[in-house]
């Protein structure tokens, strides 16, 4: 096996949100995407500033360490940045963690999704020790999407409806940013979109938050959402009844 | 067989031929694996009531914490007539009996010394009583005085410079638990003639100090015993006689707790586990039909609403260490038998919803005795009831119940007694980190400027090398090992001949079995500074006179205890270990087992006071990390890798608690209250699981903390109750500058 080390920007023993039950989460550095709204852009760069280098096999020998607080349905996550940048260790990670039946889930963008090979043929070995895919849709129309992360989401959906097929379990994620990702349109659209997809467990609007803007201060980036607030609860009990959330509750039985 | 009317339809003989509570509880409990949906809310009564108190609560505030104090009456069991929560309701108090007159009133305890009785008065405007100046002064010795007259001058000199802290020689002890449920189950005068029975039995073939003494104290438990009965009379109740109803067994039990906090104010004054034994009775008298749930939900919250009555007066140098009025009135649910049933009753359950029906309160410490076994509907209640009020701590019951058996309470904040066969000598601490630094400068004191220590060579490079610091510190810690026992000793045994405590020994097996409780400060500190001189490079800053007084890392950043790190950790286990066992290497007072704890309550800011600057990079006067907790800002792993490295720690190692206090923001705990409960019971079930010992939840977001600290009056923080070390307190209560130190504290707040 070549050098598949990956390179991680930070490790939560305790995660909680990201994935069912308790999860030992790595984010790892790297990612494309230049959200407006990005809450760590201390992921983007590809070698950050003192990251982390584990092999999957380190990495593996650190996650069970935790395993007393997994018994109901806890796990691991990988999230980051854009974790499918570092796909090979991604998958030789959750492939040692589902030798000893762990549960794995990957939070991911979709962003470097391709049907071009040779990396359709990873995507491919990657679904099959993938248990949950927690899939994050910035917007559903294009030329917002666009002007919201500096890419198409063209792949990111191909991505979804590919996971879909593929008979991969999914939550699907959507920011709620008032004024960028509240038009009721979209929103329709992007609930008529994930109600093509078959195995979605659960669907959430998370509000946006300003956490972030110290970190971006830090790294001397121009953050251009200072005077955007959070949602108000209207806007985001608006939200969830457009992408109806309350009906994708598979996550629920499936893993508590 | 002794048989009494008031025991029909309870089960077993045993408990019936000595007095042996735990096998009644165990021969007569009813388990309940099911859910909180049969919990009722306030009574209309316990609503007036608590209004009222609350009311009271206020106006204490306002008068700078004290709404009232005795000066010219001194406590006792019968100092008083009858006080209630308020004369023209007092057909509403289900359970009655106050510890004055008057509600929130402090009593005038001056045995313990009265220095600090009279210092109490007026730090809060009340002017002492001349008259008792003069008795406990001319005619009566106090512990306190007592105390003085022996110490030798070292001992003085390690208190005056903190190394030892806390000590007990200016307050009551406390941590000594009565068997309260005694009362309830056998009445009075059983529990008289059992210890007439006991004392017959002594100073036969032997009359020397040892039985003298003995025989002394019976005498003093029996005059205590029917002291309770005149207390009692006094509200209109007779306890000679065993409880025939549940209101009467959560009263006479009451009455029990009461004559212990009318003559003694320890520090810490639990009531034991005592939801369980009331639960048999409760049952009994649910299904006779003599009561409904509501009411039985009634007597529980009234018996709760006194024990948030709980008052001292306090001295400012006391209320430093401990900060925000506590009492410590632990109150210990649910646990396991020795034959692997669990201990969950309906009761456990009312007891934890006093905190729904009444709203979050520091008092009483409500522990439960936690194991991953316990019903999953018991533990999710708790789990909910934990991220609604931050009001409940957990123990595991797995590490304990080897040690103390299936009928132990929690005395103090986190300390385990085997309830009615065991009192503890409660010692405080040692400041390990102020330790450090002597072995450093050759037992110079560099905050006082003065020698403290033995004059051993001082430490002369410019970098700290690793075996050498370790020989020298190990040789520091066995003289203040030493020194800190010869001290306790002194004070238990003044403590045992000028301030004892009749009224809990007399509830408790005359055959008693002694703990002698010794703790260590600094801990988290000790294990990064070494962790620092051993990983990275460590060099001196000295003064003009010498004496290392900074340190500056050069090397390489170290690990640190908290992120699940074994190079780290196993330093702590040495430390540990090395210091349990120079403890356990010396004579203790009248054969007690030494025990050791790695808690400091709040007592955190005031040993950091007095601490300079560590190799691990603290900084001099900065408030130390609380208990066994990690030191703020080195945990970089998450909360699982910190609790990882406190449950790494041999509770066998440290038998008098290992004290975790973690604060999660929760929205890091889940999206959704349900998501919130399982992943906290998941948390405590994989925590407990691997042998940790304690865990104080705390479930808010710094914001809120802020928010409390700018804004005191908002109607909202009345009662906003947070875990700090081993106890609970209203955060408004606190000092600003302990409230800086809990903001200060680890979050976990990754979302």
């Amino acid at each position: 096996m070549k050098d598949v080390t990956g390179i991680i920007n930070s490790v939560e023993s305790f995660g909680s949100v990201d994935g069912p039950g308790v999860r030992y989460m790595l984010f790892m550095q790297g990612c494309a995407m230049r959200c407006r709204y990005c809450h760590n852009p201390e992921t983007w760069s590809m070698d950050g500033s003192k990251p982390l280098r584990m092999t999957p096999g380190e990495a593996f020998a650190n996650a069970k360490r935790y395993r007393a607080y997994w018994r109901k349905g806890g796990g691991v996550t990988i999230s980051g940045g854009e974790a499918m940048l570092q796909i090979d260790f991604v998958t030789e990670f959750f492939r040692l963690c589902k030798t000893e039946d762990i549960n794995t889930a990957l939070d991911t963008s979709g962003n470097p999704f391709t049907y071009d090979e040779p990396y359709f043929s990873k995507v491919r070995a990657l679904c099959d020790v993938t248990d949950l895919f927690i899939l994050d849709i910035k917007h559903i129309d294009d030329a917002k999407h666009t002007a919201l992360t500096g890419h198409t989401n063209s792949n990111i959906l191909e991505m979804a409806r590919f996971l879909s097929d593929n008979g991969n379990h999914m939550w699907i994620r959507h920011v709620l940013v008032p004024g960028l990702t509240t038009d009721g349109d979209d929103l329709k659209r992007l609930g008529e979109f994930i109600s093509t997809l078959r195995n979605v467990d659960r669907v959430e609007v998370l509000p946006y938050h300003s956490l972030g803007i110290a970190k971006w201060d830090k790294l001397g980036l121009e953050y251009t959402l200072r005077d955007t607030k959070g949602p108000s609860q209207e806007q985001l009990d608006t939200a969830n009844r457009l992408l109806r959330t309350s009906e994708y509750n598979g996550y629920k039985k499936e893993y508590l | 067989m002794l048989d009494k009317p008031q025991w029909e339809g309870f089960n077993g003989r045993r408990w019936k031929m000595e007095i042996d509570v735990r096998d009644f509880v165990n021969k007569n409990y009813t388990p309940y694996d099911g859910d909180e949906s049969f919990l009722e809310g306030p009574t209309e009564g316990t609503q007036t009531l608590w209004k009222r108190l609350q009311k009271l609560q206020k106006e204490e505030r306002t008068r700078s914490g004290v709404l009232d104090m005795e000066t010219e009456v001194v406590s006792g069991l019968t100092a008083y007539g009858p006080g209630y929560i308020d004369k023209t309701l007092k057909d509403l108090e289900k359970v009655v009996g106050l510890q004055t007159d008057m509600p929130l009133k402090r009593a005038f305890m001056p045995y313990g010394g009265i220095k600090m009785a009279e210092q109490a008065c007026r730090q809060y405007g009340y002017t002492p009583s001349e008259k008792l100046h003069e008795i406990f002064t001319k005619y009566h010795k106090t512990h306190n005085d007592a105390v003085f007259d022996v110490y030798t001058p070292e001992m003085k000199l390690a208190r005056h410079s903190h190394i030892i802290t806390g000590l007990p020689d200016t307050y009551g002890r406390g941590r000594i638990v009565g068997d309260y449920r005694r009362v309830a189950l056998y009445g009075i005068d059983h529990l008289i003639e059992i210890k007439e029975l006991d004392r017959s039995k002594l100073g036969r073939s032997s009359m020397l100090e040892r039985d003298i003494r003995l025989r002394e104290e019976i005498a003093e438990q029996i005059k205590s015993l029917q002291e309770m009965k005149e207390m009692a009379k006094i509200y209109g109740f007779d306890i000679s006689e065993p409880a025939k109803d549940a209101r009467e067994a959560v009263q006479w039990l009451y009455f029990g707790y009461l004559a212990a906090i009318k003559t003694q104010n320890g520090a810490a004054m639990s009531v034991g586990r005592v939801s369980t034994f009331l639960d048999i009775y409760i049952e009994r008298d649910l299904k006779s039909g003599a009561i409904t749930e509501s009411e039985a939900q009634e007597l529980i919250d009234h018996f709760v609403m006194k024990c948030r009555m709980v008052k001292f007066a306090r001295i400012p140098t006391y209320n430093s260490l401990f900060s925000g009025d506590p009492v410590w009135a632990t109150l210990s649910l649910a646990g396991t038998t020795f034959d692997g049933r669990h201990m969950v009753t309906k009761n456990d359950f009312r007891f934890l919803h006093t905190l729904e029906n009444m709203g979050p309160s520091p008092e009483p410490n409500l522990t439960v005795l936690y194991t991953s076994r316990l019903p999953e509907n018991f533990k999710k209640y708790a789990a909910k009831i934990s991220v609604t009020t931050s009001s409940i701590q957990y123990e595991n019951d797995d590490v304990m119940k080897p040690v103390w058996g299936d009928d132990y309470s929690i005395c103090c904040c986190v300390s385990a007694t085997e309830t009615g066969k065991q009192m503890q000598y409660f010692g405080a601490r040692v400041n390990l980190a102020k330790c450090l630094l002597y072995a450093i400068n050759g037992g110079w004191d560099i905050w006082f400027d003065e020698q403290v220590g033995p004059k051993f060579k001082r430490i002369e490079g410019d970098y700290l090398e690793y075996d050498e610091v370790i020989k020298r510190f190990d040789l520091m810690m066995d003289w203040l090992a030493n020194l800190y026992v010869n001290t306790l000793n002194v004070i238990h045994y003044m403590h045992d001949k000028y301030y004892y405590e009749a009224a809990e020994m007399a509830l408790i097996d005359t055959d008693v079995r002694r703990t002698f409780a010794t703790g260590i400060a600094g801990f988290s500190h000790v294990i990064d500074s070494l962790s620092a001189i051993k990983y990275g490079k460590i060099r001196v800053i000295r003064n003009e006179k010498g004496f290392a007084v900074d340190y500056v890392n050069e090397g390489d950043d170290f690990p640190r205890y908290g992120n699940d790190d074994d190079r780290a950790d196993d330093i702590g286990l040495w430390l540990l270990n090395t210091f349990v066992t120079k403890i356990k290497g010396r004579k203790t007072y009248r054969g007690s087992e030494p025990t050791m704890s790695i808690l400091t309550i709040t007592s955190n800011v005031v040993y950091g006071k007095y601490t300079n600057a560590l190799p691990d990079g603290r900084q001099s006067g900065t408030p130390l990390a609380p208990g066994a907790n990690p030191s703020y800002g080195a945990e970089k792993n998450g909360l699982l890798a910190s609790l990882n490295s406190l449950a790494k720690i041999p509770y066998d190692w440290a038998l008098d608690g290992i004290s975790n206090t973690q604060t999660i923001n929760p929205e890091a705990l889940g999206h959704y209250d349900d998501e919130r409960t399982e992943n906290l019971v998941n948390v405590l079930d994989g925590y407990f699981d691997q042998g940790a010992h304690h865990l104080n939840v705390n479930v808010f977001g710094i914001e809120k903390l802020r928010d409390c600290q700018a804004h005191p009056d908002k109607p909202e923080y009345a009662n906003f109750t947070i875990r700090v070390s081993g106890y609970a307190v209203k955060f408004i209560s606190l000092t600003h500058e302990q409230q800086d130190d809990v903001i200060a504290r680890t979050f976990h707040d990754r979302m």
